[in-house]
């Protein structure tokens, strides 16, 4: 597997201001791969979702955005490290009705759903690793071909 | 916090003009129901046209506007929502409550006026 798109890109996660820079820079990245405009915009959601959960709940963090390239296709790769609380229970903070009315992990099963992969690590007083992959849909790209 | 609020016909009209944080998502919220209580509005429209962006945080926000204007007698429409982003919201279980929808200004208008 290689990584096209330059270096990949760390982003520091610490306020709100720095959710909406990580989002955007996620759908910048996401357009100049040629993604349709539905998936960037799944994509800036699905982080926005992940950098906000960085703030509420580890206060900092970080976020690297990549483009990953298998044989015959390509995918975005975000990765969310945080030394935060931890999610004691990821079952259950991925259950859907669970994480909205309980504020805890808000949005992740709606993240989880959105994109292809998607997988937590957490330990308890050590942090929280959210890694998250978007493939690139062929239809997408004649959608996007212009004139 | 940079959004302007419009006042037309005794209705309160909110084009939001740039991608807001979390910090003044809430304080647009309290300055609207503000304006509400002081000024009973027939209704609010706010305008997303420039959102590109509509997650949980943003939905629950202006969901939390539609439900204390209408205590306070004024039914919201939230009015420009982008394709793209009324189906990601679709794909992500986000919904608005106690908020109408509409394309354009004059639907909203029109929503407003009905629904009062």
């Amino acid at each position: 597997m290689k990584t096209t798109g330059g270096d990949d890109t760390l982003l520091p996660v610490s306020s709100d201001l720095d959710i909406i820079k990580v989002r955007q820079k996620g759908r910048d990245l996401a357009a100049w791969a040629d993604f349709a405009i539905l998936d960037q915009t799944l994509i800036a959601t699905a982080i926005s979702e992940i950098a906000r959960n960085i703030v509420t709940y580890a206060r900092r963090g970080t976020i690297v955005l990549k483009i990953e390239e298998e044989s015959d296709r390509l995918g975005l790769v975000v990765i969310a490290c945080d030394q935060g609380p931890g999610i004691p229970d990821v079952t259950q903070a991925l259950r859907e009705h669970y994480s909205t009315s309980h504020g805890l992990g808000m949005g992740l099963p709606g993240v989880r759903r959105v994109m292809d992969d998607f997988a937590i690590e957490s330990t308890p007083g050590e942090g929280t690793r959210i890694t998250m992959k978007k493939w690139r849909t062929k239809s997408a790209d004649a959608q996007e071909q212009s004139p | 916090m940079g959004v302007p609020l419009i006042e037309h016909d005794r209705y309160l009209l909110v084009p939001i003009q740039s991608r807001l944080t979390d910090t003044e998502l809430s304080e647009l919220r309290a300055a609207l129901l503000r304006w509400v209580q002081e000024q009973h509005p027939r209704g609010v429209m706010i305008d997303v046209t420039l959102l590109d962006v509509l997650d949980a945080y943003a939905v629950r926000t202006l969901s939390d506007v539609g439900h204390w204007a209408r205590l306070g007698g004024a039914p919201t429409v939230v009015v420009g929502i982008r394709s793209e982003v009324a189906q990601a919201m679709d794909r992500f279980g986000l919904a608005f409550e106690e908020v109408a929808t509409a394309p354009n200004w004059a639907e909203g208008l029109r929503v407003l006026a009905e629904s009062a």
